[in-house]
């Protein structure tokens, strides 16, 4: 097992010093000519407002925490999965009274709505909706007026 | 000659050399498929793609990554300079190293774990690290939006996937890779999307439930190498690049370089848990080590295509379609093939 | 020294470092990112100690889940990234005796425990654990697996709530 384990030690080595390499490659091939607005931060060939690090929705924060929870329920069911068969529907039922438990809290966050993606509710116009003529209607009689 | 065989028996030597094979692997791929990719866009949409550079432009990755080299590397000054070099490492390692556990063929694996399926999902989480890690490091807006994105969205659908594994885990009884194209070894009828090696009645309650595993799995592989439908995280027309925006040059073939590998890993990934790994359709016909290589890629590629079929074919989906149907559609619909595989299984 | 030692002090220093960094670090965000490292050398012990379904969990859950969780939790919070977290000295003393304390405590427990010496390495069967620890989930720990699962009820519904609470009051 620990061989095996050493391969994938060299797998991460060999992953890193051949990303290493491609740098270096292209070090010793490319130009080096930085000036200040080539370094300057992209956006789209404006001048950047304001930090990118600004605060986030908290919509991201939310998938990550249940992801996390349904992560930590799949752990727990490989090693289960491996060896079920040997013990029959016990074993079976052991694992449907385990998924059942956490059913219910996937049903308690999608009722919820914490599945939901926040997203903006823009309001549409609608056929009661003033119109812009009769907005400068209302604008010219109140001039008159 | 002798001094030879002796360090090629060394364990460490013999480690690094498996652990460079698949890059000699990758590296050629992804000119073919990058190749591949263009003029399949291409001709979906009714043009010609690159022409000049050879005979129908095949030399044009050549001159790309000649062009990619060449490059200034810039690295922005309100950049975090030292996270900002360290994540193409990262992900590039990340996707790397789930080459160890793909089994080639009957007689290469880089490493046989027997964890190795569940070491695949594990591992590329590293890249999500990496990801975010660039897109914060740059500091500039579409990158660090574009991470967070992409992360969120790796992250929604290693759920479904990771369900979509174990199904397969509880009909073959093991993580290791190479065990379970064994499983399926013996011609077409007994891949598991076809029930595997099981007793006939088995089988044929199980196809209906791998099909809808097989879906789930290719729907979330494809969201997870964040391509069109899914790439929302570099949706060009509102986040230019997304978590790569800023790098340049060979910093920028890296992460590319890591896509490409990483769209190989999942059809590869596919091939191994539904359509037999190395396995020959043909039971014994055409089957053995070299045979085994041969399958394994050409069904690999064949899924590649399919994504790419798939990418320049369908529109792009909305952040909060998305979720939907990660949350709401696949997860459940695995759950349920789960407790049915289980019920199958021990009956 | 040979090859296991050598790996193993690799990981010793990556994680003990990275864990430096982390705490000693000015920049929250490179604390962060920091603790990937110390995950990830703690995973290479596990490794080898022959704990290789446990070394890939905590891959998958550290590096994956909590820590992905961190990273958004720092990135979420105003203006914390941009500005350094204080690092400097606050009641020296205080800590100080709290401190020696707990090093005192801890360094007894070690220096008196009779430390369990397994095989070595070399003499471990190839023996893979996740069949083991299956077979132990369906066998001798049935309650704790299903209590684990009303742990995780728990959580999954505490953490709806409390990031409910937390989405109505921002609008961004």
């Amino acid at each position: 097992m620990l061989t095996d384990f050493g391969s994938i030690l060299a797998f991460l080595l060999v992953g890193a010093i051949f990303t290493a390499g491609g740098l270096i490659a292209s070090w010793l091939l490319r130009p080096q000519r930085p000036y200040a607005q080539k370094l300057s931060t992209y956006e789209c060939g404006e001048e950047p407002i304001g930090s990118p690090r600004v605060r986030f929705n908290i919509r991201f924060y939310v998938v990550a925490l249940i992801f996390l929870v349904f992560e930590v329920e799949v752990v727990f069911l490989f090693p289960w999965a491996l060896v079920f068969k040997s013990f029959g529907l016990f074993a079976f039922l052991e694992m449907v009274v385990f998924l059942a438990i956490l059913v219910v809290g996937y049903a308690y966050v999608w009722v919820k709505g914490d599945l939901e993606w926040d997203k903006p509710m823009p309001r549409y116009t609608t056929a009661d909706d003033k119109t812009i003529t009769t907005i400068f209607e209302e604008q010219e009689e109140s001039v008159l007026h | 000659m002798e001094n030879i065989l002796q360090l090629l028996s060394n364990p460490i030597v013999s480690a690094v050399l498996m652990a460079l094979a698949p890059l000699l692997f990758i590296l050629p791929y992804a000119l073919v498929t990058i190749y591949i990719e263009m003029k399949m866009a291409a001709h979906i949409q009714n043009r010609l793609a690159y022409m000049q550079t050879g005979w129908h432009g095949t030399l044009q990755p050549f001159a790309d990554i000649l062009k990619l080299l060449q490059k200034e590397d810039i690295i922005p000054t309100a950049a975090s300079k030292f996270l900002f070099i360290l994540a193409p490492y990262l992900v590039f390692v990340g996707t790397y190293s789930s080459f160890a556990v793909l089994p080639f063929s009957s007689a290469f694996i880089g490493s046989n774990i027997d964890l190795g399926i569940f070491f695949l999902i594990a591992v590329s989480s590293l890249v999500v690290v990496g990801l975010l890690m660039s897109g914060w490091a740059s500091n500039n807006k579409w990158s660090l939006f574009g991470a967070l994105r992409s992360a969120a969205q790796i992250v929604s659908y290693e759920i479904p996937s990771a369900l979509a594994i174990l199904g397969v885990v509880m009909v073959s009884g093991t993580m290791s890779t190479q065990e379970m194209t064994h499983f399926q070894d013996g011609g077409i009828g007994q891949w598991i999307i076809f029930g595997g090696n099981l007793p006939l009645w088995q089988k044929l309650s199980l196809i209906p439930f791998m099909i809808i595993l097989f879906l789930i799995y290719l729907v979330s592989s494809m969201a997870e190498v964040n391509r069109t439908p899914f790439d929302i995280p570099e949706a060009e027309s509102e986040l230019v690049q997304g978590y790569n925006t800023e790098y340049s040059g060979m910093k920028f073939a890296i992460f590319y370089l890591a896509e490409y590998a990483n769209l190989f890993l999942v059809s590869a990934v596919v091939v191994i848990l539904f359509f037999g790994g190395w396995t020959s359709p043909f039971g014994t016909f055409l089957s053995g080590p070299v045979w085994g290589a041969f399958w394994f890629v050409t069904k690999g590629m064949l899924f590649v295509c399919l994504n790419i079929w798939l990418r320049w074919t369908l529109p792009r989906l909305r952040v909060d379609q998305l979720m939907y149907v990660s949350w709401k559609v696949l997860t459940p619909f695995a759950l349920l093939c789960v407790l049915a595989i289980g019920l199958i299984v021990v009956m | 020294m040979n090859l296991y030692d050598i790996i193993f002090y690799f990981f010793a220093v990556v994680t003990i470092a990275s864990a430096a960094v982390v705490v000693f670090s000015r920049n929250i965000v490179y604390s962060a990112f920091s603790l990937l490292f110390t995950f990830f050398g703690v995973a290479g012990i596990y490794v080898l100690l022959n704990a290789d379904f446990l070394a890939i969990t905590q891959l998958l859950v550290y590096v994956g889940g909590i820590l992905v969780l961190i990273l958004f939790g720092v990135m979420l919070t105003t203006n914390v990234v941009s500005v350094e977290i204080k690092t400097g000295t606050m009641q020296t003393l205080p800590a100080t005796i709290i401190v020696a304390l707990l090093a005192g405590l801890l360094g007894g427990i070690v220096w008196t425990t009779d430390w369990f010496v397994g095989k070595r390495l070399s003499e471990v069967t190839s023996q893979t654990t996740s069949k083991e620890i299956g077979t132990a989930l369906i066998t001798t720990h049935v309650l704790p697996f299903e209590i684990a699962s009303v742990i995780l009820l728990v959580a999954i519904v505490g953490a709806a709530m409390m990031a409910r609470r937390e989405r109505s009051n921002t609008n961004i």
